[in-house]
């Protein structure tokens, strides 16, 4: 897909202005005493059948913005539209009924299992909750799944603590594919995986994007691997979209300072490109308590008295390319 | 020569199931020195994590066995320590930074006490002596605010930051044996980096053994001084950085470098894979470990399990292939 | 959108698994609820008290052929015999009934108020802390505040107002019983689920679609068995003593029925004459409670997968 056909197509989900700031809770009487932004005003678009990679520092509010945009944590402000709806003014009852169609990998492949539950009964959940099944049908879509990412159907009894981490990410996975969702958020869904199975499901990923026109938000720390699966890539700092653009385009031309240096941190299994890191400076800020102006600025290299004043916008520069400073690299 | 801070000889460990004992980790042997980070990498399921639950005897805590095998630390064989003489190393001598970082954190507490907890069980430090220490380590591993995020709760933390919480608190007595189960995977590169960095300065310090477990070729690369390569429980290529990844020998290990992103494939493209699973331990395949899914594979290898054979200053590897130096020229062809 | 059954899908040529065997060659897996009743079965306290308690309830069942007496037959001629004598293995009390017959009868009752009172308690206070620990926010808020006024009533007066309306009977009396001990339960329950609600499971089944009924009472119930199972076990004890203090008032079981309670406040008079009257039904609800307590504990260990029952180690290859 070129960039101008995209262009002219209609987004699959798109968010406008969301945000989501934590109460911090002080002293006895849980007085608020001010305000985690954790996600402060993103707007972007994700088109049908596309991967939007989300990279960023850890911290500066991916998982809540996956969890935003799927609606299990309401926005404080801002719009979410997912196929011309906002999800943030759906009835509950509506809302369930569309889970069926937005899933989401979770981050922490522990904790997003019972542990009290067998595997097979945490993989067939999707089926009992939006299909009129019996046991042993359900069963048999169990040990599907299981094989379609890699699993050994013989342990379908084991709980999840029997399993390896990588084994576990790949429940999750399961859980996630099983009704075929439309939209699937899949936050860090690789990282607990070995390059080898890694590159399996990704494959799969791709495979039933093509086949089933799958979206993708992909979260993932791993820079080469978004790098592979997405076609549009969004950087975010401190809870703000600091640039957003074509694959390609971001990794051959960053223009935020902070991309280059995220880019440049990449762990190399080639020692030699090590010397070329940008360490960044300082310590990371705390969005409970952002810096004025840009975000980035005590820890960026180029950072001028402008910076400290001003928040730069998300301004396009390129056909697709977007990015928040108020001197970009060029 | 040197006597290895931490040795682990010919460990195995079984679980137990309905259809026997699962053997998850066949006799694998380690030697760790001072000052030196060792690596372990393999596949999904292949016995890193149980190997190191193993050596911080946690093992039976998740119904785990150890079935042969010693553990020398400072000459004395930790398989036989019992629980209570174990209790009084972790956490001090020996540290872990597990897997999970979610489920490592008690829910309940914040995550400033929980640090704290440790300082005061092994360092008879008095509370507020402790809750300084704690948020002293919270600042060394880059948490930003770390008066303000000691008095949170983990649910609170993004995943990341439960992750350095947990670094901390394997960090904040000093041990002498660090092992980190994948420490850095839910980090973003930056944070990475900088918990590298510190891992290396506090290892050049304190003249810590680490012990480190990682799915990321590159992050090994970076920090180990010796890489060892594990396949379905056991060891398959053992040696330095340089021999690992510059001159793989293993078929294993040759397919886990090329299923790299970026390595090989281009963008959008299929990304290379290994053919197949990693077999269930319950059927684990006769002969080599991995001829179900080797390219290379071989009758022999179908019916012998091959011995570990040395290339050279420390270079092992466990294939049929390594022995006879005309198969080996007619891999490298293959390559 | 009706789903599309995994066989026709295209997700079903996918498969990556390739190396392992397919359903069909699966060894045969023991099922669940037989798994954790083996794990009961291997801890000996929790047999014993399976034991135990079996015996006592059926003891109780069949008391009216193992008495030897009829429990309220008053024979002053026998009163205060003491231990073994004769057909009266334990003796008489001071109106000269059959101290045994009068604990099998007895047992009975006091089963029975300490089975149902638990049961009821119990249900109702884990539904209410469930609730309200889940929902949080002005549900929470209004439950809770539900809990301090009944822990504010006092028993007795709700008592006597109750049996002043509806006169005395044993269903009343279980109700009452019930519904003024609930709201331990009901606080415990609640904050096991204050702290589930934030686990990423739960949001799991948020995300799922899950319904929140189904993900209170299949996905996080399971989770919050430990302080249900260990209320359940010490509110049985309580039941018992509740009723035996209410007996002692003569709110509760009217005579010519008899409970552990009964017995027990009836033998107090007699403490310095006759003690061995007192530890009779005293050791009853003891060794009741006691068994109740380990069977408790074991189903506990026998329903929480990660709990192995430990095993002598083995150590193979040497
Ligand atoms: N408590 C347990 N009971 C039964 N089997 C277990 C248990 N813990 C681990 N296993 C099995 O032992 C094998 C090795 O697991 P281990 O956790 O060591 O893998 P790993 O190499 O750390 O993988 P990953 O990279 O995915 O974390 C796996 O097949 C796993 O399913
Ligand atoms: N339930 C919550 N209550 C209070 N603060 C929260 C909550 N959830 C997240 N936060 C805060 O919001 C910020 C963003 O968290 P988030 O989990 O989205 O980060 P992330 O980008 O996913 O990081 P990582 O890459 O480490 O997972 C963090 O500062 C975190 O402490
Ligand atoms: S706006 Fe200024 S401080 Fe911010 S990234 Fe650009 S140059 Fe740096
Ligand atoms: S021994 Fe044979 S099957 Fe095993 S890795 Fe070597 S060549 Fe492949
Ligand atoms: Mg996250
Ligand atoms: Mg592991």
């Amino acid at each position: 897909m070129n960039a101008p056909e995209l262009a002219k197509k209609q987004y699959l989900l798109e968010t406008s202005g969301v945000k989501k700031y934590f109460p911090i809770k002080k002293g006895v009487l849980n007085r608020i005493a001010g305000y985690v932004q954790a996600v402060d005003g993103l707007s972007f678009g994700i088109f049908p059948g596309e991967t939007f990679g989300l990279v960023g520092e850890s911290g500066c509010g991916k998982s809540t913005l996956g969890r935003v945009v799927l609606n299990l944590q309401r926005a404080t402000a801002g719009q979410v539209l997912y196929d011309g709806r906002d999800l943030t003014k759906l009835q509950m009852k509506e809302m369930r009924n569309l889970r069926r169609e937005l899933q989401i990998i979770f981050q922490d492949p522990f904790g997003s299992l019972n542990p009290r539950l067998p595997i097979k009964d945490i993989m067939g959940e999707p089926f009992r909750v939006h299909e009129r099944v019996n046991k042993r049908e359900i069963d048999e879509k169990v040990i599907e799944l299981m094989h379609l990412v890699g699993l050994d159907p013989a342990r379908r009894n084991s709980y999840p603590h029997e399993f390896s981490g990588g084994q576990r990410q790949r429940v999750g996975i399961a859980r996630a594919m099983a009704l075929h969702p439309k939209f699937v958020v899949a936050d860090e869904a690789v990282s607990a995986l070995d390059v080898s199975v890694q590159s399996q499901i990704i494959n799969l990923f791709m495979r039933l994007q093509r086949e089933l026109g799958l979206t993708y938000l992909f979260i993932s720390h791993g820079l080469n691997v978004v790098r592979h699966i997405s076609d549009h890539v969004g950087v975010m700092y401190l809870g703000k979209l600091v640039e957003i653009s074509l694959t390609d385009e971001l990794y051959s031309h960053p223009l935020h300072p902070y991309t280059l240096a995220l880019l440049s941190a990449i762990p190399q299994p080639d020692r030699a490109k090590k010397s070329q890191r940008i360490i960044l400076q300082g310590d990371v800020p705390s969005p409970a308590n952002p810096p004025s102006g840009c975000r980035f600025h005590p820890r960026c290299p180029y950072a001028q008295v402008l910076c400290r004043q001003e928040e730069p916008l998300l301004q396009g520069t390129g056909e697709d390319h977007r990015v928040a400073c108020h001197f970009p690299l060029g | 020569m040197k006597v290895p801070l931490l040795e682990i000889r010919d460990l195995s460990v079984g679980f137990q199931a309905e259809q026997g004992i699962l053997k998850a980790v066949d006799r694998v042997s380690l030697k760790m020195e001072e000052g030196k980070t060792f690596c372990l990498v393999g596949e999904s399921g292949s016995g890193k994590s149980v190997t190191s639950l193993s050596v911080m005897r946690l093992i039976d805590y998740d119904g785990g066995d150890i079935l042969s095998g010693e553990i020398f630390f400072h000459g004395e064989d930790l398989v036989r320590k019992s629980q209570e003489e174990m209790i009084k190393l972790r956490g001090y001598k020996l540290a872990m930074i597990f897997q999970e970082p979610m489920s490592a954190l008690n829910p309940v507490f914040t995550v400033g006490d929980q640090i704290a907890e440790a300082v005061m069980l092994h360092q008879n430090k008095g509370k507020k002596e402790a809750c300084q220490d704690a948020i002293e380590m919270l600042r060394l591993v880059g948490i930003p605010a770390p008066e303000v995020r000691a008095r949170q709760y983990p649910h609170e933390l993004s995943g990341g930051m439960c992750q350095r919480v947990v670094i901390a608190m394997a960090l904040v007595c000093k041990p002498e044996v660090l092992i980190a189960d994948e420490p850095t995977t839910a980090l973003d590169v930056t944070v990475q980096a900088q918990i590298l960095d510190l891992l290396r300065q506090l290892k050049a310090e304190l003249n810590m053994a680490i012990l480190l477990i990682t799915h990321d070729m590159g992050v090994a690369a970076e920090v180990a001084d010796q890489i060892t390569v594990m396949y379905a429980g056991v060891m398959v290529e053992e040696g330095t950085v340089e021999q690992v990844f510059s001159h793989p020998y293993h078929p294993y290990t040759l397919g886990l470098l090329k299923s790299i992103p970026g390595y090989e494939s281009k963008r959008g493209m299929d990304l290379y894979a290994i053919p197949g699973n990693i077999p269930s331990l319950a059927q684990l395949p006769q002969g080599c470990r991995f001829h179900p899914r080797c390219v290379l594979a071989q009758e022999k290898c179908r019916l012998e399990e091959p011995v570990p054979h040395d290339l050279g200053s420390g270079h092992m590897v466990k294939c049929w292939l390594s022995e006879s130096a005309e198969m080996s020229e007619s891999t490298a062809e293959k390559r | 959108m009706s789903g599309i059954p995994l066989g026709e899908s295209p997700l079903a040529g996918n498969s990556l698994g390739g190396g392992n065997p397919g359903p069909e060659s699966a060894p045969q897996v023991v099922s669940l609820g037989r798994m954790a009743w083996r794990r009961f079965l291997r801890n000996p306290f929790a047999v014993a008290g399976l034991i135990v308690l079996l015996f006592f309830v059926i003891a109780a069942l069949f008391a009216r052929f193992i008495a030897p007496f009829n429990p309220a037959r008053i024979d002053l001629l026998a009163a205060n015999l003491p231990l073994g004598s004769g057909a009266h293995i334990l003796g008489t009390d001071e109106l000269g009934r059959d101290i045994f017959s009068r604990l099998l009868y007895s047992s009975q009752v006091s089963l029975l108020v300490g089975f149902s009172v638990a049961f009821v308690s119990v249900f109702i206070g884990t539904l209410i802390g469930a609730v309200s620990g889940y929902f949080g926010g002005l549900i929470d808020t209004f439950f809770m505040r539900m809990v301090d006024v009944f822990n504010s009533v006092p028993l007795l007066f709700l008592n006597i107002l109750m049996l002043a309306i509806f006169g005395s009977s044993f269903v009343l009396l279980i109700c009452i019983l019930a519904f003024t001990s609930w709201m331990g339960v009901a606080r415990l329950v609640r904050g096991t689920f204050l702290q589930l609600r934030e686990t990423q499971y739960v949001e799991a089944a948020k995300a799922l679609g899950t319904s929140n009924w189904r993900i209170i009472t299949y996905h996080m119930i399971r989770n919050a068995t430990a302080p249900i199972i260990v209320n359940a076990t010490l509110m049985i004890g309580g039941a018992i003593l509740s009723e035996a203090a209410l007996s002692f008032l003569g709110l509760g079981i009217q005579p010519p029925q008899t409970s552990w309670g009964q017995m027990l406040s009836n033998a107090q008079q007699y403490m310095l004459t006759d003690p061995l009257q007192a530890v009779y039904p005293g050791l009853c609800i003891l060794v009741v409670v006691l068994a109740v307590n380990f069977i408790g504990d074991g189903i506990q260990s026998a329903i929480d997968p990660r709990r192995k029952v430990r095993r002598p180690r083995r150590r193979l290859g040497r």
